[in-house]
């Protein structure tokens, strides 16, 4: 099993025409996603990598039937429609990739999400991945790398950064330690779906047993993640790494969420908060695979990978 | 949380100043959130912002006396800072103001003093908007007793301090305001004017795409109006682009003014939108030999713990660098030359998550055109793990070799603390560390073709030399191209699609004709990527 991504679920590629779109459709497709259609306004009746293209995401829906997925490759400035026409349409998980979508349209995005049941991925992720099954998104950059990096397993893993999602996913895989799922949740100070709501479905997950978290200063994420443990909704063993310690200045580096706000969001606040409810924090990152490796037992289906 | 972003309280009361973090981001000025107010018809004190003594007589016209005199700064404590002072009279004001513009406020010159009406005080109120990470709502937070570290009010005093979550799709309702002022015991016309009031702020916040409207303290006057005595609003800079009339310079979240180099960077970025590049200073004033390292990250995460790694071994970051989301070639090279426009820094760091999705490849070749045209005379290390790392690793080290100083590269199995450890190897075994560092001048060498052929790119132009390319064997642009829109006809190389093409994007400036060209050992192709103010920036500091 998997959270949220696994190849029995249908795809549709927003922004299908465009020079991401396109790219990332390969690498879905050549990794095992089930991509059944692609949408860019006005350019219905186009075939992109055998994957058909409808003007809407109700076209494609009405032409292909339901969709369980959709992920979105247009520019920032059109997400929000993009977004709202897909939940418009039925869709229940969206991957929203691009980054510097405006808050004021991600809140607007959340509210009609909230009110469809429908939940969404990022903007500004990488997407989601389950090793050996399908990828929502481009995690990876290329089908080959990601199924040379990326080994089937049971430990989660939930990050802030996309370039930290895929070091965590492959360092643990070098190690013998395979992966569920693995799920960079976004860069911006407001997503879809953060780290309190990966760890509540990974708790649910019955086959994670374990989950490794980065995170960032700024936000609230990790404190609420302590605030699950701590009144047991979260129950599995978590370690996790802040990222920022140096940043304390108050300078904001890129990710729009890594910013310190009051008191909440300081790197010691997240990581006191955090030891205190019994999580593994380790201070070096390249201390994870170790600290993983104690809670459980290395899964014997992993393979080392052959690194050249 | 909502009680994140409620921190600041500087105004009028020296003593209840607070210092905390910052929250740094596309903020504006406490004057120009106050035209804003004011535009949407809030009651904010009679005044006038002055950049100059002389300006302080038109505006104590408009203030008249006793006055405010407060530095538009970006800081949370600025009656501590000496940065708000009362005066009653001319005299002192103008002293006052005169002495607040020679002030630096966090390194950074005060440039602009708020000289505006003292407000006779009956009661104060905070009345702020800010965005509910959790919640994913704006929140409308209003206190009944003032809003001076209003996170601790909010818990001391709960029955004064009401948040009311907004349905972002509709707006605040007149009666959610009207309840959020009642939670907190205000009672009668003073409750329709608080009202109004909290109505007025969510909309300036709506309409601006604020992160964070705060109007702190909102104040009841004698005669019994509301005024707003201080604001901070702070515009989400992802949408920045929808309100050029605020003529924000540069939509990064900055703790400062812009440095002239941070300006040229983001001249850069602007108008690219493939991948990003992100460029701080964080340091300026040392000298050679301090052990400031100039920082080329990619992606946040991996960069925040690359450049934790070199301050663990005692290093300072001259500035912050992200190049990542695949950006191309060209702009890994300009975010290449913008790093080396800071004459003394000691090294060259580059490293960011270790394992990239994006070719690694690309930034290579920026890097190696960059580090040729400086002839790089200071230790870089740099990490490349990812997609394409081999080739990537191969470019860098083997067409850098014959550089005055070494250039080493690292992939995914390195870690950031390895390359650390590397950065300082190579910097203690650098024979003189304070040796001045000459930067390239003019930015790009001049190239004088005999027979040029050349063609637009996005944002620079691609010179071949055809006396040259003629006697070329290898014809190596040709196969490297990584778009394919080279051809080798009769013996020279052209383009094979249309020069508009070109221009609009399938040339994607991955720098091989003439990075791959030089390597095989000739120099027929040159790619021109201009860098505008750089020039004068180098020439500027280099004279001094
Ligand atoms: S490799 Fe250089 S010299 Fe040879 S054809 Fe290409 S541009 Fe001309
Ligand atoms: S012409 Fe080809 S090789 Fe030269 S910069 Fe453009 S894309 Fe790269």
């Amino acid at each position: 099993m998997s959270i949220l991504v696994d190849e029995t679920k249908t795809v549709i590629v927003q922004g299908i025409t465009g020079r991401e779109g396109m790219a990332r459709t390969q690498l879905m497709q050549r990794y095992g996603t089930r991509v059944v259609a692609g949408c860019t306004p006005a350019k219905g009746g186009q075939d992109v990598l055998g994957v058909p293209v409808f003007d809407t995401v109700m076209e494609a829906v009405e032409k292909m039937g339901s969709i369980d997925v959709s992920t979105i490759f247009v520019p920032a400035p059109l997400v929000k429609n993009a977004a709202l026409e897909a939940i418009a349409a039925g869709i229940k998980l969206l991957v929203i990739v691009p980054d510097r979508v405006p808050i004021y349209d991600v809140l607007e995005i959340a509210a009609a999400a909230k009110d469809a049941g429908a939940r969404f991925i990022g903007p500004n992720t990488l997407g989601l991945l389950s090793p050996g099954r399908a990828v929502f998104g481009m995690i990876g950059g290329s089908a080959s790398s990601a199924k040379d990096w990326f080994l089937p397993g049971r430990v989660g893993v939930t990050s802030r950064s996309g370039g930290i999602t895929s070091s965590i996913a492959y360092y643990l895989s070098r190690a013998g330690i395979g992966l569920s799922t693995i799920i960079h949740v976004g860069g911006d100070g407001i997503i879809g779906t953060d780290h309190p709501a990966v760890m509540e479905l990974f708790e649910s997950d019955p086959d994670t047993d374990c989950v490794v978290m980065f995170g960032e200063i700024g936000t609230s994420q990790e404190e609420r993640v302590a605030d699950l443990i701590a009144s047991g909704k979260f129950t599995k063993p978590l370690v996790a790494y802040i990222g920022g310690k140096g940043a304390q200045s108050g300078t904001r580096f890129s990710h729009a969420g890594a910013i310190i706000e009051g008191d909440r969001g300081t790197h010691d606040g997240k990581v006191k908060r955090l030891r205190e409810v019994g999580a593994t924090v380790v201070d070096n990152f390249g201390d994870i695979p170790d600290a993983v490796k104690t809670i459980i037992r290395p899964m014997e289906t992993a393979k080392i990978p052959i690194i050249e | 949380m909502v009680d994140n972003a409620l921190c600041h309280c500087d105004i009028g009361s020296p003593g209840r100043a607070t210092n905390r973090s910052k929250v740094i981001m596309a903020r504006l000025h406490e004057y120009h959130g106050k035209q804003l107010l004011r535009e949407a018809g809030f009651a904010v004190p009679k005044g006038q912002v002055v950049r100059s003594q002389g300006e302080v007589p038109a505006a104590l016209a408009i203030s008249g006396l006793p006055a405010v005199v407060k530095a538009q700064a970006w800081t949370t404590s600025r009656a501590a800072q000496g940065a708000i002072a009362i005066a009653d009279n001319a005299g002192d004001v103008t002293a006052a103001a005169a002495r607040m513009l020679s002030l630096k406020i966090g390194g950074f010159d005060v440039t602009e003093v708020l000289i505006e009406e003292k407000v006779d005080i009956n009661r104060e109120f905070y009345a702020g908007i800010v965005v509910d990470d959790a919640n994913k709502t704006p929140v409308v937070i209003f206190s009944s007793i003032g809003g001076s570290g209003i996170e601790e009010l909010a818990r001391k005093y709960p029955k004064n301090v009401s948040k009311t979550p907004v349905d972002v799709r509709f707006g605040l309702r007149e009666y959610e305001a009207r309840e959020a002022v009642r939670k907190t015991g205000v009672t009668g016309s003073l409750q329709n004017e608080l009202t109004k009031a909290l109505l007025t702020l969510y909309r300036v916040a709506r309409q601006w795409e604020a992160r964070s409207a705060e109007i702190n303290p909102l104040v009841l006057r004698g005669d019994g109006k509301l005024v707003a005595c201080d604001c901070r609003i702070t515009v989400d800079d992802s949408a920045v682009f929808r309100h050029p009339e605020l003529k924000i310079e540069i939509a990064r979240e900055f703790g400062r003014p812009p440095t002239a180099l941070d300006k040229i960077a983001w001249s850069v970025e602007k108008d690219d939108y493939r991948g990003t590049f992100y460029f701080i200073e964080m340091a300026r004033g040392y000298k050679k030999g301090e052990g400031f390292i100039g920082f080329h990250g990619a992606g946040g995460g991996g960069s925040m713990m690359s450049m934790d790694a070199l301050v663990k071994r005692g290093y300072t970051i001259a500035n912050f660098t992200d190049t990542s989301g695949n950006p191309p070639a060209s702009k890994v090279y300009r975010a290449a030359k913008i790093i080396l426009s800071q004459p003394n820094i000691d090294g060259y760091f580059g490293s960011g998550s270790g394992v990239a999705s994006q070719e690694q490849f690309h930034s290579a070749r920026g890097l190696v055109k960059a580090f040729w045209e400086e002839n790089l005379s200071i230790p870089a290390v740099i990490r490349l793990g990812g997609n394409g790392e081999d080739k990537a690793i191969q470019i860098l080290t083997e067409y850098t070799k014959n550089l005055p100083a070494p250039v080493e590269g690292y992939k995914k199995d390195d870690t950031a603390d390895f390359c650390a450890q590397r950065m300082q190897k190579l910097l203690e075994a650098q024979p003189d560390k304070a040796a001045p560092r000459q930067m390239a001048l003019p930015v790009t060498p001049d190239f004088t073709a005999k027979d040029p052929y050349s063609f637009e790119t996005p944002t620079g132009k691609v010179v071949l030399d055809h006396a040259l390319c003629r006697e070329c064997q290898t014809k190596s642009c040709v196969q490297t191209c990584v778009p394919q829109i080279l051809k080798n006809q009769d013996g020279v190389v052209v383009l094979n699609i249309s020069r508009e093409d070109a221009k609009a994007g399938k040339c994607i400036e991955c720098l091989a004709c003439e990075v791959e060209c030089r390597i095989g050992g000739n120099s027929g192709g040159r790619v021109i990527l201009p860098i505008p103010g750089l020039e004068e920036y180098r020439a500027k500091i280099m004279g001094a």
